[in-house]
């Protein structure tokens, strides 16, 4: 039996984007402020990974400050390895959500769909687990310093500088490994295990010059290779996240 | 020109063919409803027309462009399984996000009105964490329409629906097909669907088991499709 016909639909075309579009650069960067706002906004009603990182924080330096008795010199030689080891792991409790925090309704099909570019969604998340990251640093220093004894304000601009380009490295591997391992049901043991061998050149780096500086040897001369590893790694893993977390999150 | 065209779409998941060389059009103005059994193909097929996943072979053609394009993404609307809405910021917070995202003019205005339009301007303030079924499923509606899309895809859009969102959305989709905008939904509750449908696909095991216009008959009988189309 064929079917019967109901009154055929009136077609019209289909009404065009109610929009004025700016420049796509400018574009660009407003929906990156968008996306980073709105992850600050989110995490800071919450606070459910910026206070695990910093509890993790505390506890690590000053659980390590009772088990080691170490003198002056001990200290200045551990300070870079210790403190880049509690920012990568505190960091990372941070960088795990930064997706993870789409999954819940299927925000993700939202911001997928969105007119947002790949490098937009890349850089708005980056920018808000960025300054997360920062400031559970910036907290933690002052503690590492109040309980290791340590005066590591003497040069605290060189020490802020690295400590800006060292985070931003853990940054950017952190958010594209999130958005790789969001549809991974174990991705908080998976991220880890995939962001840590990736920032081995970083951590390298960012234990070197920070150790040097607490030591009172200043940036350049022999450690100035270290800081230009830490550069042209934050360079590149940035582009190439940019570039790639469309491939990423839709294949 | 097709408002939607799915060109002989494969998708392959391993080595199992969860749509297979699906041919299918819409166009603009249109009410497709995509029906079939659990495990057809309907969603898959979605995703791959909403620009989520891409195709194994074939492809899939909005007003003639990708769907993964810029300017074709700003012209479609999703609503899935999720609400895709952040429990953490409000009703309004949400609606401004997403109209800062798709570039409106005027976000906070869009905003506002579509709070106004599924009935949540009272609440507008408060989070979407603490709303009812319906309210987060009214706006998810919102959502959807706030940018005007040409082409709306819904994906069980009437499932878990209380009476009221029911209606709205049923308002909203013929307030949409009247303006000359494009409806794809994929459904398993007929009845409502075929009250808006201009044309049916029905999908077997992933191939077009049946695609044309909606009929009488699959409106005074719901299951007419399925009786006489799926093997």
């Amino acid at each position: 039996m064929m079917p019967e016909k109901v009154a055929s639909t009136t077609v019209v075309a289909g009404p065009p984007a109610a929009v004025s579009q700016p420049s796509s650069t400018m574009q660009f960067f407003r929906q990156t402020l968008v996306i980073a706002r709105k992850d600050l906004r989110a995490e800071l009603r919450t606070k459910e990974a910026i206070n695990a990182a910093l509890a993790f924080s505390m506890v690590i330096l000053i659980l390590f400050s009772f088990a080691f008795d170490p003198g002056e010199q001990e200290t200045i030689e551990m300070s870079g390895g210790l403190l880049w080891i509690v920012f990568a792991f505190a960091g990372t409790l941070v960088l795990n959500r930064s997706f993870a925090r789409e999954v819940p309704n299927d925000c993700l099909d939202a911001l997928v769909a969105a007119p947002v570019s790949g490098g937009a969604l890349f850089l708005g998340k980056a920018l808000a687990n960025f300054a997360l990251v920062l400031a559970v640093e910036l907290v933690s220093l002052p503690v590492f310093g109040i309980f290791y004894n340590v005066h590591w304000t003497g040069q605290i601009w060189s020490l802020l500088f690295v400590l800006v380009l060292g985070t931003w490295g853990l940054t950017v591997i952190g958010t594209i490994f999130s958005a790789l391992t969001v549809n991974i049901r174990l991705r908080e043991l998976m991220a880890p295990l995939l962001v840590y061998p990736m920032l081995i050149p970083a951590l390298m780096s960012a234990m070197k010059l920070t150790m040097d500086l607490i030591g009172g040897k200043p940036l350049g001369g022999e450690n100035e290779v270290w800081l230009r590893l830490l550069v042209v790694f934050d360079v590149i893993f940035t582009a190439l996240s940019l570039v790639l977390l469309e491939t990423v999150l839709v294949g | 020109m097709n408002a939607v065209a799915a060109e002989g779409v494969w998708k392959f998941y391993g080595d199992y063919p969860a749509l297979r060389d699906v041919i299918l059009q819409a166009e603009p103005g249109a009410c497709l409803a995509l029906i079939g059994r659990n495990g057809a193909g309907k969603t898959t097929l979605l995703r791959i027309i909403g620009g989520f996943s891409k195709a194994g072979r074939g492809q899939v053609r909005i007003f003639g462009n990708d769907p993964r394009e810029t300017e074709t993404r700003r012209r479609l609307g999703w609503i899935g399984h999720g609400i895709s809405l952040y429990d953490e910021l409000s009703a309004f917070e949400n609606l401004s996000l997403f109209g800062r995202l798709y570039n409106l003019p005027d976000p906070r205005k869009s905003a506002l009105e579509w709070l106004e339009r599924t009935g949540l301007e009272r609440v507008k303030n408060g989070l979407v964490r603490e709303f009812s079924r319906g309210m987060r499923q009214r706006l998810a509606v919102a959502r959807a329409f706030l940018h005007q899309p040409s082409v709306l895809l819904l994906d069980e859009p009437f499932t878990a629906l209380d009476d009221r969102a029911i209606a709205v959305l049923q308002r909203l989709l013929r307030e949409a097909l009247a303006e000359g905008r494009t409806v794809v939904m994929s459904t398993h509750q007929l009845r409502e669907a075929l009250e808006l449908a201009t044309h049916v696909a029905l999908l077997n095991r992933g191939k077009v088991a049946f695609h044309g216009e909606r009929t009488v008959q699959m409106v005074d009988d719901p299951g007419w499709v399925y009786a006489h189309y799926d093997a």
